[in-house]
């Protein structure tokens, strides 16, 4: 019989703001322990929060790029408990009224296409600080740097099927908010975490009991994890045995999750207004300012680049950030149409290649947008062959000069002169009588094997075409 | 000297008939001499003399404000650099802040010399002062009685002339009934007024600075100094600064002033609602009409105040857990243990109370029928003043139902305790500016006081009207006999 999955995300997304959600204590990230703790992050007796405009920006901004509604008037909640990392022994978020309502993000699933996930809401927070449990015997040090860092708490539907589908999202969520610049997307810092809500059902039947997995802060993690639970929870449930809800934890290194707490151990947080914090309201002003100066974004861009003649799967992956979708326009700019989808495939491919394997962000491509252009355009016109094309862009990776100096200097440009083709063509067939002979008798491996003796005759400079033209014209 | 009010002395100093480390100095005997009254937690006369000395200097450069050099001293709720503020908490022992509150800072940029902190109830949770891990502070009338709390070493020290001004914190009473009690002058202004960054939190949405004075003149000149919008505290209210001495001048002539029926019935005891009555015909004197009004559902202001105050003090207090800063428990087991070793020993038993009241109030399927229900009650509260305000311009009523009560009296029965509060818990609720200025003595001599309220920022015209009626009396003037017999 059948499972279906049901999955959910509850992703913090760090917001790029320079000062903590409620002081003015710098975010940046590895300074000393307790270095960038204000009064306020120490929560000092006396000491109050005052909200950063920053980050109720940042969260609007997040509102109207995924076309939920922003709420004009939303409330600061203290959701109480104690840990010594937590220093007030409160977190201030957002609890009844959040800041982002509602919202929709499109992904593509592996099985059902393309698919909107819908977004319950996004609430802006306060993260903790750290417990070091490493460096000291028999204690616990206590870091409150992180703590105040703000978040945006973003939740969506459980509506997605699968572990690919949550990656999916999950990408696509932070394609989005790096996109729109309120998150710097450094995952190994916890720029960007995922809860994941997984509970499996027979079709058709009542929701299944959830186990929450926490604090995923790779896409890696997040897709072992999920398949891991969901092969976990089929088995107990196979098994007759039944689901508890539980908080669980993912262990990387065993593939494995494990119970943290259960819902007979679940915290009453007493939620309440926080006295401290006024409603934050929201002017249709500030909203309207705030839309005129979002970049357009990548569901837009993405449909551009399909007008260009691109496949939708081309698209997407140039949408996959902010500074890949420009450089790809800056690419297609004063390219002839049909190059277009090998400019596509220039960037997702040879260059993308190389800037994974020297941790370079595009914008430190060591080939510019034009040059790149200027190379796909050589190939079109018959300049070069499409195997010299490579040889010229690792040599342009290597800053050895411009498209045409790297032709020029290392004299790579084809040779398309037909007389100056045939020539090396009849040196070839009266050089290879053998292979002439057995092509004849129908072997056309033979036929292969001859071009390529007049490719290396002319250093790879033939133009391929050609050859194989000539070559037959001559054989036959 | 020690009889001057801060505005003579504020004259005084700025005619050099008097130096600033000079008052300092006389005040710092007059602490030191009435140690019993127990109103002072911690004095450091290095520090008021430095202070006085830079008041002394600023004077000589012809900078002074009216209240440089004027001797101030500041409830043990806020925090200052430089004397320890423990919220007359065991938790908080020694603790020494590495900032001054606003209210301490203003008041120190207008020139005032900090004389030391004053005992209070523990974290200004109480009525009476006898909730301080400190000791009581006696009532300078009759120290067999309450000096009112929980600002009790406020009003006892400006009571006993040892503090010619003293700073306050009221949440729900804190100011007017201790106040009231020991006979002396104390304002809360409108929610918002006052910066509450650096006043240790008991119920946010409550809690408001405020001042202790001789009279109202010196409650105006102090608040000059001492209120304004502070970017630091979000619920700071941010006008523009006014002067409250503005409507000092302004006689009472047909004045509407509220008397509300509800806080002239059962309960209140004869010898308060005399007093209060005589003040009352004294404005009538002045030209004043007085109005009968109604605020029906003033009596629920106690039942919601001890929904929301605990509520709100049960989060406030958690930042006391002995990690950081505070009191940790010498032995125990896990972190758990910790921090339940160290707030069930730092903590005493009001606080303890509270916080569990609070955390019951707020806990899931309570806080609908306890903490929204409070919520509501307390906007209908705040209605009604409006409503009132409609028919008049003031309103009048006694402080307490009874002159203070005896040590002991009221503190094994908490809710008898609680009551002590009814007349001034409404107003609290609302937000508007409160006072209680001192209109004679009931039983056993001990003083009561008039409360006076205003709407929302009208600070200006309830201290005008206070004065008017300070400048055809004197109670507020008398001293009690352990001053005159000094």
């Amino acid at each position: 019989m059948n499972w279906e999955v049901v999955i959910g995300l509850e992703t913090h997304v760090q917001l790029s703001t320079q000062s903590k959600v409620f002081s003015d204590a710098s975010i940046v990230f590895g300074a000393a322990p307790n270095t960038q703790a204000s009064v306020i992050d120490m929560a000092l007796p006396g000491t109050l929060p005052v909200l950063n405009k920053g980050a109720v920006e940042r969260a609007i901004r997040f509102g109207l790029s995924v076309d939920g509604s922003i709420n004009r008037r939303s409330i600061f909640a203290r959701k109480n408990y104690f840990y010594p990392d937590l220093p007030k022994g409160y977190q201030i978020s957002q609890y009844e009224i959040p800041v982002v309502q509602g919202g929709k993000i499109a992904i593509v699933s592996p099985t059902r296409g393309e698919i909107e996930v819908q977004l319950t809401r996004a609430h802006l927070e306060e993260d903790a600080g750290k417990s070091l449990h490493e460096d000291f015997q028999d204690m616990s040090g206590i870091d409150l740097n992180r703590a105040g860092t703000p978040l945006l708490e973003i939740v969506s539907e459980p509506v997605m099927h699968s572990a690919d589908e949550a990656v999916a999202y999950a990408k696509a969520l932070y394609s989005l908010v790096t996109w729109i610049d309120i998150c710097d997307g450094n995952m190994q810092e916890g720029s960007f975490r995922c809860d994941a809500n997984v509970s499996v059902r027979r079709p058709g039947a009542p929701l299944g009991t959830r186990r929450e997995i926490k604090n995923l802060n790779s896409f890696r993690f997040l897709q072992q994890a999920i398949e891991y639970e969901i092969q976990w929870q089929i088995e107990m449930l196979e098994d007759g045995g039944k689901i508890q809800q539980a908080t669980v934890l993912f262990d990387p290194d065993e593939g494995q999750t494990r119970v943290m707490r259960t819902k007979e151990d679940a915290h009453d947080y007493r939620y309440f207004p926080d006295p401290d914090l006024l409603p934050l309201e929201i002017s249709e002003d500030w909203i309207g300012k705030i839309k005129t100066q979002l970049p357009e974004l990548p569901s837009i861009k993405r449909d551009i680049f399909i007008s260009y003649g691109l496949s939708p799967y081309q698209a997407n992956q140039l949408v996959a950030s902010r500074q890949t979708a420009e450089f790809a326009s800056a690419t297609f700019v004063g390219a002839a149409q049909a190059a277009i989808p090998d400019l596509a495939n220039w960037i997702s491919g040879p260059l993308s290649a190389r800037l994974n394997e020297e941790s370079l962000d595009i914008t430190g491509s060591k080939v510019s947008s034009e040059q790149l252009r200027m190379l796909a355009a050589r190939v079109a016109d018959g300049t070069i062959s499409g195997k010299m094309a490579k040889e010229i862009f690792e040599a342009m990776w290597a800053g050895e000069g411009s498209v045409d100096e790297i032709i020029e200097r290392k004299g790579l440009k084809q040779i398309s002169d037909s007389g100056a083709i045939e020539k090396i063509v009849d040196a070839v067939i009266a050089a290879n009588p053998q292979q002439v002979a057995d092509f004849k008798a129908g072997k056309e491996k033979a036929f292969n094997s001859l071009v390529g003796q007049v490719m290396k005759a002319s250093a790879g400079k033939a133009n391929p075409a050609q050859v194989n033209g000539i070559l037959r014209k001559k054989l036959s | 000297m020690f009889e001057k009010s801060v505005a003579e002395l504020g004259r005084a100093l700025l005619a050099k008939q008097v130096s600033a480390v000079e008052l300092a100095r006389l005040y710092l005997d007059r602490i030191g001499r009435h140690k019993e009254l127990n109103a002072f937690l911690d004095v450091r006369p290095e520090v008021t003399l430095l202070q006085a000395r830079a008041a002394d200097e600023r004077i000589a450069r012809g900078e002074a404000t009216p209240l440089t050099g004027v001797p101030v001293a500041h409830k043990d709720i806020f925090v200052t650099r430089d004397f320890a503020s423990t919220a007359s908490s065991r938790m908080l022992k020694g603790y020494m802040s590495p900032f001054d509150a606003t209210v301490v800072e203003k008041l120190g940029n207008a020139g005032m010399v900090t004389l030391g902190k004053l005992n209070c109830d523990e974290f200004a949770m109480g009525s009476s002062n006898e909730n301080s891990y400190y000791g009581n502070v006696l009532n300078p009338w009759d120290t067999s009685a309450v000096p009112g709390g929980s600002s009790g070493g406020s009003a006892a020290a400006v009571a006993a002339r040892i503090a010619p001004a003293a700073t306050a914190t009221d949440t729900g009473g804190s100011i007017r009934e201790p106040a009231a009690f020991s006979g002396v002058t104390g304002i809360k202004p409108t929610y918002g007024r006052a910066s509450r960054w650096g006043m240790i939190a008991f119920a946010s949405s409550l809690d408001q600075a405020g001042i202790m004075t001789c009279s109202a003149e010196d409650a105006a000149l102090i608040f000059n100094g001492m209120l304004g919008f502070d970017p630091k505290d979000s619920t700071s209210v941010d006008r523009a600064q006014e002067d409250y001495t503005r409507g000092l001048t302004q006689g009472v002539k047909g004045l509407r002033i509220g008397l509300p029926r509800e806080f002239f019935g059962e309960g209140l005891q004869p010898d308060v609602e005399k007093a209060v009555r005589e003040a009352l015909a004294e404005y009538v004197r002045q030209g004043a009409k007085l109005v009968d009004i109604s605020l029906p559902n003033a009596a629920l202001g106690i039942p919601v105040y001890y929904v929301i105050a605990p509520a709100e003090c049960s989060s406030n207090l958690s930042r006391f857990d002995g990690v950081r800063y505070g009191h940790r428990a010498a032995q125990y087991g896990d972190l758990d243990d910790m921090i339940k070793k160290s707030r069930a020993e730092g903590f005493g038993p009001e606080p303890r109370r509270r916080i569990l009241i609070g955390a019951y109030v707020l806990s899931h399927g309570y806080y609908d029928a306890y903490y929204l229900q409070a919520q509501k009650v307390r906007r209908i509260i705040a209605d009604e003043f409006q409503q009132a305000f409609g028919q008049c311009d003031v309103i009048a009523g006694p402080v307490t139902t009874s002159v203070a009560f005896g040590f002991g009296e009221k503190a094994a029965d908490p809710v008898a305790m609680y009551l002590s509060d009814l007349y001034t818990i409404p107003g609290s609720l609302a937000g508007i500016p409160g006072m209680s200025i001192p209109c004679g003595f009931g039983a056993r001599n001990r003083p009561v006081g008039l409360q006076l309220m205003t709407n929302y920022f009208e600070e200006a015209k309830l201290l005008g009207v206070a004065h008017q009626y300070q400048l055809a009396t004197d109670w507020h003037k008398r001293l009690p006999p352990i001053v005159s017999d000094r």
